[in-house]
């Protein structure tokens, strides 16, 4: 797994680590906080957007205050693997707008999503109209989600990353 | 509370985080000084908590990203806490959740490769305290990844 990935330093992690707590912190007060100049921030920010490395923003919201007080997890295992083709799955479920996360993965499902709702009987409408009705769905398992909690990742100081 | 124009400003800024303050209010229809002050007042009052950078951790040489699904053994009343407490301790650890349902707790964890995988899920993962069963789903690709809601 060489080849375009960039090498980081630590001033780099720490810039990483800002940023995914505060995207909005601007050239001039990541370096100010890491001891660097403005223009010196500014190219090692320009440098991991260009990698690919900072890619884009997620925004924040409290759901339940904008009326959204239920997210559940769906396991999805497709019926008829095979005649069901997954394009026409994938296209049907993205065009849902309770959807927010749709994931092909390998194990006892075929795709994980993450589906928001207004309450619990919001959320069985979802499923029973538009889940339950996609192309191809077998078994769903849902689970409701309680707490979540997003980590740093692996970007400690120590923590060596493969060079290219 | 919020009306339309909150609204609009908000639908406007989950369907493209990354957007300019003065294009975003171009598409919401108001100007860029009423733009801001919605986003300020949605901000004070908690509806808006932040933004955060996305990092492509595949790009950082992490090409593994599995869902570690967990039923935790819950005879014991610490179970819950002592396991998010040591999986808060894995680095390699990106979210963790708890849930309703079937499973009791999630976890999603990079590596660079497979063997790298098993050395976390061997020493780290199957270390963690009050573990009954494990069920792990590898992502093969994302389709779909967004904060948007249907405001």
């Amino acid at each position: 797994m060489t080849g375009d990935m960039i090498d980081l330093d630590d001033t780099d992690r720490a810039f990483l680590r800002a940023l995914a707590q505060d995207a909005t912190l601007s050239a001039g007060a990541l370096g100010r906080r890491f001891g660097l100049s403005q223009p010196a921030a500014w190219r090692r920010v320009r440098r991991m957007e260009e990698a690919g490395v900072l890619a884009g923003r997620r925004v924040v919201v409290d759901r339940a205050a904008l009326g959204f007080g239920v997210t559940v997890f769906l396991g999805i295992k497709l019926a008829t693997r095979g005649r069901v083709s997954l394009e026409d799955f994938e296209r049907a479920v993205t065009a849902i707008p309770e959807v927010q996360v749709v994931q092909h993965v390998l194990g006892l499902f075929d795709y994980r999503l993450r589906v928001v709702a207004r309450d619990i009987a919001d959320f069985e409408r979802v499923l029973r109209r538009r889940i339950m009705t996609l192309p191809g769905v077998g078994n769903v398992e849902a689970n409701v989600l309680l707490t979540e909690e997003r980590r740093p990742g692996p970007l400690g100081a120590a923590e060596t990353v493969v060079k290219a | 509370m919020l009306d339309d124009t909150d609204r609009r400003i908000l639908r406007h800024l989950l369907a493209e985080p990354g957007v300019p303050s003065a294009e975003l209010a171009s598409r919401a229809g108001v100007t860029p000084a009423t733009c801001w002050r919605r986003l300020e007042r949605m901000t004070e009052a908690g509806v808006i908590r932040g933004q955060q950078a996305v990092i492509d951790w595949r790009k950082l040489g992490y090409a593994v990203e599995v869902s570690l699904r967990f039923t935790l053994d819950k005879t014991d009343p610490r179970a819950f806490d002592d396991f998010l407490d040591a999986a808060r301790g894995v680095p390699e650890v990106l979210g963790i959740e708890t849930f309703l349902g079937r499973v009791d707790a999630r976890l999603n964890v990079i590596a660079r490769d497979m063997a790298h995988w098993q050395d976390i899920y061997r020493r780290k993962i199957l270390t963690l305290p009050h573990i009954a069963e494990i069920e792990a789903l590898m992502l093969v690709s994302t389709i779909r990844e967004t904060e948007g809601l249907p405001v």
